[in-house]
């Protein structure tokens, strides 16, 4: 057996109201492909950015090469030989490969003076024994995303590195692409270099390495040879916690078809879309973030343009030019990012509530504040939104309070159908329950709603259907006993076969 | 060893490549031109003017035109530098003032030389503060050097009391006169820094850093980049350019107006952003800033040989200005595709 290279013992990291890391132990040796694990927020990431000198522990000791180190910075980690791979590549698009590789310990004589034939020289031994087909001086933003990822793997050569860390490298690569990568990373490990890999993708953890590790909510569930695992005892780790108690599914009557979407298409992001979903029923979209889920919600909801496909809502064939368009169609979508997209912090909740409306309350286009106030205290009451008033700003809200405007500006306009996107993501456990609850009441009123969230006991919680996306596809669909937790993570971790 | 990792679908690319060889030199040579428009525009303003005015392409005339461009010209090589890296720097017309103001007013007290000195210094000492509350606090530049704008201004109107200072000894003004052929010394000494800058900026470590930081800060300050030095650096040589602006329009003039370099600075960000350098950083080059400087200045300099009225003057400014920057908005668009 290869001995420890990089060994993590006990770390903890807090950032505000969370314990991102606590007490994770872990250890990398030379020559192997470690997997790391988990679901959204469980701490990879947050792992490896303590482990490469982007943050600072809490607590808990490195060990590098069994003597005990600390890293101030990024750049005496990469000193020592640790250099991580970015999930969003974090290269310079307007300098040369070259001067990407080494960017932060450019050559230079004593005056400042680059010295590029040397560095040139230099990166394109790394990118040759890459087996890249482009030079050192091409500028990176003229690259594709798959290139780019080799003149960070160049990086990992030219500092020689001992331990690199890819954070989901095959996001954005296609297949081919994805199989050079490999024969790369494979190569690396043959050099002795230790490798960490975090993917959410079954298929390729079981195809690339070594051992796994699981970490959830922070904490190491174990590290298992990978050959002597299997999909469903990693599953079993990354998932392991009861069902939430707070949710509600709807009790409700399901009628006519609301929304009948067939072959919907927007290139480069999804394709081959096609479900129904009917009034009195809630439809789960469940998909880890960058399945093109979102965009399939903008796309319905006229922000964004289909490339092809057919879209029925309400019995009447639509294509919306715009949200406008939409919204008086009677379809509302509650976007993911709230603060960027939803709200405006510096109104009121008053304003915030009949903005998108206020033709409705409106004559000569001047807005009856005693109707706005009426449709502002009945939200208030019903969503149990803790504000001190109407006029107090929605910025100055929690985030509980805050994603409750975003749903009472959406319902006043008594919409047929309504999307929701994360709806409860980052806030408190009461207000999620709240609109959980609430989720539910709208469906008995007959509304037609699409939930989509990244959090499995959510969707399972509130849906009567479930629709899973990877990759730009629905990769499933499954309903009553059907929506376990183990179906979903298998069905969004298996590539879906490329066409 | 090394080239036992040489990857299977390699073949595959490289046809490919082979395939595209012809359309991508075609390609190439639209992405030169289409990246150095500036200088493609300014030809064409300089054809037009030549058949419109019968004194436009005159040597005369033409060295006149490189002479007046010049001081946007030092100013804009300064300013480059600070927008590469993603900052702006509002003050520069102000500082130009106060160097302007101190090498005259100082020249009787402490002599020509020294007095140019601490206009010099003046300038680099405001470019420092500029840089050190920029880099230092995290404000955003366009507020700190606005400051600067109004309050270095402000010292101007205190230090001359208002009134234009004049030179005691005119032999001060003739350096301004030293010519190499139809070519002022000012010209010369723009085209010189513009040539220093530019390989600074292409040959350096602190150019190339510079767009480093104002490409993507975070990974410059994760490859270990001193990225608040760094900026500090670039304010404190355009603050220096500044007064070196206004040393030498002192030299040309004879005297110092409080008001000298007024909204130059806009000017300034006018013929950097025409050149085709971008205000988000990261992008441009001195050859670009050149060639804005140049267009601006056969701009102003033809409308006036047409006569043309000030305002319709101005209308046109501001239509090349929006024209230029629609024109960098499609091609950035384009290549991004």
């Amino acid at each position: 057996m290869n001995k420890v290279v990089l060994t993590a013992e006990s770390m903890t990291k807090k950032f505000p109201g969370v314990i991102a890391l606590n007490e994770v132990s872990f250890e990398i040796r030379a020559g192997e492909v470690h997997a790391l694990m988990g679901e959204n927020g469980a701490g990879k990431s947050t792992l490896m950015k303590v482990l490469s000198g982007i943050y600072n522990p809490d607590g808990g000791a490195i060990y590098y090469q069994g003597e005990r180190v600390t890293f101030a910075s990024p750049k005496e980690a990469r000193d020592r030989g640790i250099l991580l791979v970015h999930q969003e590549l974090s290269l310079s698009p307007e300098l040369t490969a070259a001067e990407n590789i080494y960017l932060g310990a450019w050559p230079t004589n004593r005056f400042g003076v680059l010295q590029k034939r040397k560095m040139n020289e230099q990166a394109k031994a790394a990118l040759d024994s890459l087996g890249c087909d482009f030079g050192p001086e091409v500028r990176v933003g003229s690259l594709s995303i798959a290139k780019q990822q080799m003149v960070e793997i160049a990086r990992t050569l030219a500092f020689n590195a001992t331990v690199v860390i890819f954070d989901e490298p095959t996001g954005t690569l296609t297949v081919t692409e994805k199989n050079q990568l490999f024969q790369v990373i494979r190569s690396l490990r043959e050099r002795g270099v230790a490798i960490v890999y975090i993917s959410h993708k079954m298929d390729e953890i079981f195809e690339i390495t070594d051992r796994i590790t699981v970490l959830r909510d922070g904490e190491v569930q174990g590290t298992v040879d990978t050959q002597d695992s299997s999909i469903g005892e990693i599953t079993k780790k990354m998932i392991g916690r009861d069902l939430d108690q707070y949710f509600h599914r709807a009790q409700s009557t399901v009628g006519r078809e609301v929304l009948k979407v067939s072959q919907l298409k927007k290139a480069g992001l999804f394709e081959d879309i096609s479900f129904s979903v009917r009034a009195g029923e809630v439809v789960g979209i469940y998909g880890l973030i960058g399945a093109g889920r979102s965009e399939v919600a903008e796309t319905l909801f006229g922000a964004r343009q289909r490339s092809a496909g057919v879209v029925i809502f309400e019995g009447e064939e639509v294509a919306f030019s715009s949200p406008r368009e939409a919204i008086e169609k009677g379809m509302a979508l509650v976007p993911e990012d709230r603060k960027a997209q939803g709200l405006i912090l510096g109104l009121g909740g008053r304003h915030n509530t009949t903005l998108p409306h206020l033709n409705r309350f409106s004559k000569l286009g001047i807005p009856n504040v005693k109707q706005e106030l009426a449709v502002f205290n009945e939200y208030k009451e019903k969503l149990e939104i803790k504000t001190t008033g109407p006029e107090q700003l929605v910025g100055d809200l929690s985030g509980g309070n805050q994603q409750k405007f975003v749903l009472a500006k959406w319902l006043c306009a008594d919409p047929k159908l309504i999307i929701l996107d994360e709806p409860t993501r980052g806030i408190d456990v009461g207000s999620k329950s709240a609109i959980h609850q609430y989720i539910a009441e709208l469906a008995e009123r007959g509304l037609a709603v699409i939930v989509i969230s990244s959090e499995m006991p959510e969707v399972i919680g509130v849906s009567h259907r479930i629709l899973t996306m990877a990759s730009g596809r629905l990769v499933g669909e499954f309903s009553g006993a059907e929506m376990t937790e183990q179906n979903l993570i298998t069905a969004v971790s298996v590539l879906p076969k490329a066409s | 060893m090394n080239k036992g990792i040489s990857v299977a679908g390699n073949d595959a690319s490289q046809k490919q490549l082979g395939v595209s060889a012809s359309d991508s030199n075609l390609h190439r040579t639209l992405h030169f031109l289409a990246e150095n428009y500036i200088w493609i525009f300014l030809l064409l303003c300089i054809t037009t003017f030549s058949f419109a005015s019968p004194y436009f392409l005159t040597i005369n005339n033409l060295g006149n035109v490189l002479t007046q461009g010049s001081f946007i010209g030092l100013l804009a090589v300064g300013m480059t530098l600070v927008m590469i890296n993603g900052e702006i720097d509002l003050s520069v017309g102000a500082i130009l003032a106060l160097a302007c103001a101190l090498a005259i007013g100082l020249q009787e007290s402490i002599g020509v030389w020294p007095a140019i000195l601490v206009a010099l210094l003046s300038g680099a000492l405001l470019g420092f503060v500029n840089g050190a509350l920029v880099a230092l606090s995290g404000m955003h530049s366009f507020i700190v050097t606005l400051g600067g704008l109004i309050g270095i201004r402000g010292i101007v109107f205190i230090y001359t009391g208002e009134q234009a200072l004049m030179v005691e000894d005119f032999s001060y003004t003739e350096y301004a006169e030293i010519y190499l052929g139809p070519v002022s010394i000012t010209a010369l000494i723009f085209f010189g820094f513009a040539a220093l800058f530019q390989w600074l900026l292409s040959s350096t470590k602190h150019g190339r850093e510079a767009y480093a930081i104002g490409d993507n800060i975070k990974s410059a300050h994760e490859a270990g980049i001193q990225v608040k030095r760094h900026k500090i650096i670039n304010f404190v040589l355009c603050g220096l350019l500044a007064a070196m602006a206004g040393v030498l329009l002192s030299m040309r003039m004879g005297t110092a107006e409080p008001n000298a370099g007024k909204i130059w600075e806009l000017w300034t960000i006018i013929a950097i952003v025409l050149g085709g350098t971008r205000l988000t950083g990261g992008f441009g080059s001195m050859w670009k800033t050149v060639g804005g400087v140049l267009t601006l200045a056969v701009l102003l300099n033809g409308l006036r040989l047409l006569n043309t009225p000030n305002y319709i003057e101005l209308v046109v400014m501001g239509s090349v200005l929006i024209l230029a920057l629609v024109l960098d908005k499609l091609l950035a668009s384009g290549n991004s595709n």
